[in-house]
């Protein structure tokens, strides 16, 4: 288990988690017997509000006061808004607001001493990071044995282990849970972990703030799962939720509506960390022209979530007042208009998977730097294109909608608007190669994955530029090209990214070093039953297969009987990885300080890091890749400032640190 | 000649790859059969997408490739790094404007088939489509019947002829994709929908209701039959004699309700 070298305080904890208290002080106190009273307290007051609102406002029987669906859908807003309160997310600005004396921050309850430590509210960016990046795994996990139920149910046509209803919502869970609390999530635990390592900073500039936005997911999923047990069964409208067959859907359908708002306050709210921190938190000397890619790309992505995520807000509040207050946003015989929710939907959906990409272009950048020992090619260029990827990303969004039935010259704009965006893409995979090319290669398991990375998105993206061009979008858009598309660039993009982070940075991270033989096995493994998996999909999809259908034409049965075996073995190689991952953390080799040889700062501390990561605080003197140049140096630890005594210039350092 | 002339070695095999890759662009069988004009262009269109994007996936993972061949570690070289270069203005002037040129290319040559496809010629007859769930039914305008308007279950086309269709929905949003023809667009409750085809091959074509539209959402289906002029004429003709029969109009068979 991860442990910090500072003193153990004498009651760790102090504040969120309820160890060692009586009952009666385990329910006063944050945690979760306190979320626990306070949960059932919230189910209390949706029954009453609904009884209240639905008496005043015409109905006549007190049979009628109690709805399910009211209550259902008031209880799904309390419940896990009550679960926040009773672990203590907002004590400190409950008392702050009431005027109250705050708890004295005396820092003891930062980092993690035991693994209680992370089942609680922790104010330590680096436990937050873990805790972000093992509960997305978790949901990776069920995503995953969605799909594989997905492709049992696949293999032949015909319905043979699910019906409709339950295949749709499958389907609909799935990308769910993948997008929203695992894709979007782990690239923020991986920042969450690394960004202040690697400018030099503490923590994040909101470290309260930070907890809370971790323990929206817990909540967010709990809501996703748990439509599977509602009425009427799990929503089952896609993860696009287009009206109006949401706005009629059963009430499963709210649960998505909710989730999607819990887990899109808590991308904002680490977005709005991750800027405040990049801005205002760098270390002495690092201009933003010296910053580590990851950095720009965390950076950009979190303008992104910022400007865009109230969008997909909006759009689950439309449902939402649709179904339950009768509005009519939706409704065409009342004067609804049906495409303004894809518009609304797509605004914050295509830079969404900009949300999902960029971090991972980041994470490229620094593993292939470290790994081919050389400077990333075109450094500026390769900022530069992330900030025009964020700002283009919001020009393209119709084009999610080429057969929607919207003004027909809306695709014209919106095909240039998708084609230019294909060149600052380009440009990235260029400086990538570029950099390979005369280095010195470590072709170890994040580099593969890197690598793999590299074939796979180029290969979605090549999709992509097929998908801009009108006429053929015409004939393949919601067919199994297009789930072909999204999983080259959401898994051979994402997620290998996400595979290379981890591998790289899990010594930083626990302390251990990983097998590296399993890792290679699970690199290729994941590599060639991806292709095997999703490359015959483009196939199906020309040939006239939609996608989100459980019984498809016969002529289609094998290919999707191979697609569904190679699925299978996808599926197994992900046990190779866990594996890996649960006993090296527990009894892997111990790590070294910097096992790959890294110029940026997080390597030139212990692993895992001291509790305010940094004794001394660093000058950054120079690039963040200047391999290759004898005795060049990113940042040192020679006499400069010491993080007690930077003063009114810098940004106010916390109390107690290691000094 | 392997290990001197390894440029040279990794050039012949990405050509030989980009020359494999293009021929087996025209053996595999990408599509369902050509049954309308716009086919042949949407086609023709994606097959120009593929031969240019051959070279471009080839030389991507060639370099890849080389570079784990000639650059990998050896022993020896743990501690050792590669020299510091950071960039080079021209080679990244060159790969911005060579992949927009390309680009421009392609857009424009796709603006002029979507132009191809979708110009309204000379003669044109209507078709209504209407979507529910689960069903299609097709409705004739006098304009196309010469008298009585028709609706039916079975969508029965002219061949030759290009037809536009107003797509209806009476529920949720459909969508009416014809494979054959490569083309489809959504049904959209509160709004008619329109997109032109002109079959121009005998047969028939599975119609696919292609987005999510509820629980019968696989099984809304149909066919479309396109035939002769005369025939269609003469289907019209006894369509109409049925309609004038019976009381009601046909009655579209409805799948199993949401």
């Amino acid at each position: 288990m991860a442990t910090t070298t500072a003193p153990a305080p004498s009651q760790h904890g102090s504040g969120y988690g309820s160890g060692s208290l009586s009952f009666g002080a385990k329910l006063r106190a944050p945690g979760f017997y306190r979320a626990a009273w306070m949960m059932v307290l919230g189910v209390a007051f949706a029954f009453g509000l609904t009884w209240l609102v639905r008496m005043t406002t015409g109905h006549t029987t007190f049979k009628h006061y109690i709805d399910g669906e009211a209550i259902l859908t008031v209880s799904l807003i309390a419940v896990p808004l009550l679960f926040l309160v009773g672990i203590g997310g907002f004590d400190y600005w409950f008392y702050w607001a009431a005027g109250r004396k705050t708890r004295p921050e005396d820092h003891s309850g930062h980092g993690a001493y035991s693994w209680r430590d992370y089942f609680r509210i922790n104010t330590d960016h680096k436990v937050i990071g873990i805790q972000y990046t093992v509960s997305s795994f978790f949901f990776l996990l069920i995503g995953g044995l969605i799909a594989m139920l997905m492709r049992a149910e696949l293999a032949a046509p015909g319905a043979q282990f699910v019906d409709a209803n339950t295949y749709n919502g499958l389907f609909s869970v799935h990308a769910s849970l993948l997008i929203f609390l695992f894709v979007i999530p782990v690239f923020a635990g991986l920042g969450n972990f690394v960004i202040p390592l690697m400018i030099g900073a503490p923590d994040m500039a909101f470290p309260r703030l930070n907890a809370l936005s971790f323990w929206l997911l817990p909540v967010a999923g709990a809501l996703m799962i748990g439509s599977f047990f509602a009425p009427g069964g799990a929503f089952a409208d896609g993860w696009t939720a287009y009206a109006p067959l949401s706005t009629d859907a059963p009430v499963g359908q709210t649960f998505f509506s909710l989730a999607v708002q819990f887990a899109g306050a808590s991308s904002i709210m680490t977005a709005l960390n991750f800027l405040v921190t990049i801005i205002t938190m760098r270390a002495p000397g690092m201009s933003f022209f010296r910053l580590p890619l990851l950095v720009w790309a965390n950076f950009a992505t979190s303008l992104l979530v910022v400007i865009a995520t109230p969008f997909i807000a909006a759009s689950q509040f439309f449902v939402l007042l649709d179904r339950a207050l009768g509005f009519n946003f939706f409704n065409a015989a009342k004067g609804g208009d049906v495409l303004m929710y894809q518009h609304v939907f797509w605004f914050y959906s295509h830079p969404a998977v900009y949300i999902m990409m960029l971090p991972g272009f980041g994470i490229v950048s620094e593993v292939i730097a470290v790994k081919a020992r050389k400077p990333i090619f075109g450094y500026r260029m390769m900022a530069f294109s992330l900030l025009a990827i964020v700002g283009l990303g919001f020009t393209v969004w119709a084009h999610h909608m080429f057969t929607s039935g919207m003004a027909s010259w809306i695709r014209i704009p919106m095909a240039i608007t998708t084609a230019i965006i294909a060149v600052p893409t380009g440009i990235k995979i260029f400086s990538w190669l570029a950099t390979l090319w005369r280095g010195v290669l470590h072709l170890d398991t994040p580099m593969l994955f890197a690598l793999g990375f590299l074939t796979t998105f180029t290969l979605g993206g090549i999709s992509g530029v097929m998908l801009a061009m009108i006429p053929f979008d015409i004939h393949v858009s919601a067919t199994y090209f297009i789930v072909a598309h999204i999983h080259y660039v959401l898994f051979g993009g994402s997620l290998m990214t996400i595979f290379a982070g981890v591998y790289y940075w899990f010594p930083k991270m626990t302390g251990r070093m990983y097998d590296e033989r399993l890792g290679k096995w699970h690199f290729w493994t994941t590599f060639v039953f991806f292709n095997l998996t999703f490359g015959p999909m483009h196939i199906l999809g020309l040939q006239g297969m939609p996608r989100r259908v459980e019984d498809y034409a016969s002529k289609f049965a094998s290919l999707n009987l191979a697609i569904s075996i190679m699925s299978f073995a996808l599926g197994l190689s992900t046990l190779i990885f866990l594996y890996n991952m649960v006993t090296s953390w527990r009894g892997g080799p111990i790590a070294v300080k910097n096992p790959w040889r890294g110029m940026t700062l997080e390597w030139q501390v212990s692993s895992p890091p001291p509790v305010f990561n940094f004794d001394k605080l660093p000058t950054v003197v120079g690039g963040p890749y200047e391999y290759g140049v004898p005795g060049a140096v990113h940042g040192t630890f020679a006499p400069g400032p010491t993080p007690a005594t930077v003063g009114a210039a810098g940004p106010r350092q916390v109390a107690g640190s290691s000094e | 000649m392997f290990k001197q002339r390894p440029i040279l070695v990794t050039a012949i095999a990405a050509v030989l790859a980009i020359v494999i890759g293009i021929v087996l662009s025209f053996v595999i069988h990408w599509f369902p059969v050509q049954a309308s004009t716009q086919a042949h262009n949407t086609d023709r269109l994606y097959h120009v997408l593929v031969i240019v994007s051959i070279p471009i996936f080839v030389l991507v993972v060639s370099v890849i490739l080389y570079c784990c061949w000639q650059f990998r570690m050896k022993p020896g070289e743990e501690l050792k790094d590669g020299p510091p270069i950071h960039g080079n203005t021209r080679l990244e002037v060159v790969w911005t404007t060579i992949p927009a040129i390309i680009l421009l290319a392609l857009v424009s040559y796709s603006f002029v088939v979507l132009h191809d496809n979708e110009k309204k010629p000379t003669r044109e007859i209507q078709v209504g489509v209407t979507g529910q769930q689960f069903a299609w039914t097709f409705q004739y305008p006098p304009s196309v019947t010469g008298g009585k308007p028709v609706e039916s279950d079975q969508l029965y086309l002219p061949e030759g002829e290009s037809v536009q269709f107003g797509l209806h929905s009476k529920d949720v949003i459909h969508a009416f994709w014809i494979p054959a023809f490569r083309l489809q667009e959504d049904v959209v409750p509160g709004i008619t929908v329109h997109y032109r085809a002109t079959p121009d091959r005998l047969g028939t074509y599975p119609i696919v209701c292609n987005l999510l539209c509820g629980l019968g959402h696989s099984l809304m289906r149909a066919q479309v039959h396109v035939v002769p002029e005369a025939k269609f004429k003469q289907w019209l003709k006894s369509r109409e004699a049925l309609a004038g029969s019976s009381a009601s109009s046909s009655s579209s068979t409805a799948g199993s309700a949401g």
